[in-house]
């Protein structure tokens, strides 16, 4: 008898849980992001995701009168996360690219940004010859790519899980050069302690470096968030938001 | 799912996977030689000469492989002390300093492995040896030591799995290993499943070797037991 009782009742439970699931899921949008891009994503000492991406997503979502949650998820596997459904949309500060095209559909771009090398204060580097020097990079991103493409078997690439452990290599001295976004660069450069000792090479390239909210492959929503994004694009909340932390525009 | 991704980058993932081994290989041979005299001292009856061993491989048995990676590797490159060592051409590789961790943590698992090997050897052995009159380092060698190893074998065989899985942990410090490749191969094409399983199936093909040459020197060291104890099922 009381066997039969606590089977019933777990059963009862496990059903309980899994509908609450189900209908959790059907009303919540599920943004993704990394947490560990400042000023763009980031955790803040509470544990709460931080920053422009996730004011953007919040604002969406307002706009769209949706319930949203954030999550967290490491870089590489924000991607496969989406395709798995885990989340139904990326707001990492993720470049479109026609590679990302293939396997994801982007919105229209919510802001843009370019590549820019980092190195030591002082340094001279020759960046159209970096052969032999050590560069960093954060893995799967548009920065890793380029110098894969470019600088592949001439100078030595390291690649890191997030952008966070770039900078302390770079600090550390095991790297020469840095290529990096260049808005989280130059947040990193006025926050981090550390913007005597380095400063940017060159000038910002691949300028039109458009960001995008990613969704999974013929996934209406993308055309909801667009809808909204136009929105607050009109009406201020964008500029907004931009203001609370860049000077200028970055739309 | 597309295999031909596997197919265009398996030359890549080969290259990570030489580097695996050779991660492996290193740690395992070096952690083996400092094993041996952590286990002898981690037996000692002094507590002085024990407790050393004892508080080592307390720390590296009771603490995550990846914190320790993470601490030779970003933790001491924090001191301008070890940045400017000799020690720091060493310690500037992410290869020298996953093997300085993995050699750390398995020296200390195989230490324990080689102590319960030798306690477990049975006390009539060891007093056959002070019967016959062998000094301590003479039983060592003759006896405890080759028995030990016969004893040793099936639990040694399961470390150096385990150090074959964990050395996937160097990916996180900018080693392009087999797991490290895969994630750099997947970053490009967004081809997790494929790669992984690529990735998966040659981590198996390795443990096979490992598992197939410790059965063939576990029936070599053992021979004397006869045929009885060495009947294992080929499979399983």
């Amino acid at each position: 008898m009381k066997l039969k009782t606590i089977i019933m009742g777990s059963a009862l439970f496990v059903g309980a849980a899994l509908t609450g699931a189900s209908a959790h899921a059907a009303d919540k949008i599920r943004f993704a992001t990394e947490g560990a891009w400042a000023p763009f994503n980031y955790i803040d000492s509470t544990g709460t995701p931080q920053g422009f991406d996730v004011d953007i997503a919040h604002a969406l979502c307002a706009q769209m009168k949706a319930d949203c949650e954030i999550v967290t998820q490491d870089w590489d596997g924000l991607i496969p996360g989406l395709k798995v459904r885990k989340f139904d949309a990326i707001i990492a500060s993720m470049s479109i690219t026609p590679e990302r095209e293939k396997v994801v559909d982007f919105t229209n771009k919510y802001y843009s940004g370019g590549l820019r090398f980092l190195g030591r204060t002082g340094e001279t580097v020759d960046l159209k010859n970096l052969d032999g020097k050590t560069i960093g990079a954060q893995r799967a991103t548009l920065g890793a790519q380029y110098l894969e493409d470019n600088y592949s078997g001439k100078a030595k690439l390291k690649f890191y899980d997030n952008q966070d452990n770039v900078y302390l290599d770079l600090v550390s001295g095991r790297l020469d050069v840095v290529l990096s976004d260049e808005l989280p660069t130059y947040n990193w450069l006025k926050t981090s302690g550390n913007g005597d000792k380095f400063e940017f090479k060159g000038d910002a390239f691949m300028k039109n470096d458009n960001i995008g909210i990613a969704v999974r492959k013929g996934d209406k929503l993308k055309d909801k968030l667009n809808e909204a994004l136009k929105a607050i694009l009109a009406n201020g909340t964008y500029q907004k938001i931009n203001a609370k932390y860049f000077p200028f525009s970055i739309y | 799912m597309d295999f031909s991704v596997v197919v265009e980058y398996f030359p890549r993932l080969l290259e990570g996977t030489w580097v695996s081994i050779q991660l492996v290989l290193l740690s395992i041979v070096l952690g083996g030689l400092f094993a041996l005299p952590i286990a002898l001292a981690r037996i000692s009856p002094v507590l002085w000469i024990r407790s050393l061993p004892f508080a080592y491989i307390f720390f590296f048995r009771g603490t995550p492989l990846l914190v320790q990676i993470f601490l030779v590797y970003y933790g001491a490159s924090q001191f301008d002390v070890v940045r400017e060592s000799v020690l720091w051409p060493i310690l500037r590789e992410p290869f020298w300093c996953a093997i300085i961790a993995f050699t750390l943590n398995t020296s200390a698992y195989t230490a324990e492995i080689f102590r319960g090997a030798i306690q477990a050897i049975p006390p009539g052995e060891v007093e056959a040896c002070k019967v016959v009159g062998m000094s301590k380092t003479q039983m060592y060698r003759r006896v405890l030591l080759p028995r030990a190893f016969g004893i040793v074998l099936p639990a040694y065989g399961n470390e150096i799995i385990l150090m074959l899985k964990g050395s996937a942990l160097a990916s996180t410090i900018t080693i392009l290993d087999l797991t490290g490749m895969a994630r750099t191969i997947i970053a490009r094409t967004y081809t997790p499943i494929e790669i992984f399983l690529a990735a998966g199936a040659i981590y198996l093909l390795i443990s096979m070797v490992i598992i197939a040459i410790f059965r063939q020197v576990e029936k070599h060291q053992n021979r004397y037991l006869g045929s009885v104890s060495i009947k294992v099922p080929d499979k399983g």
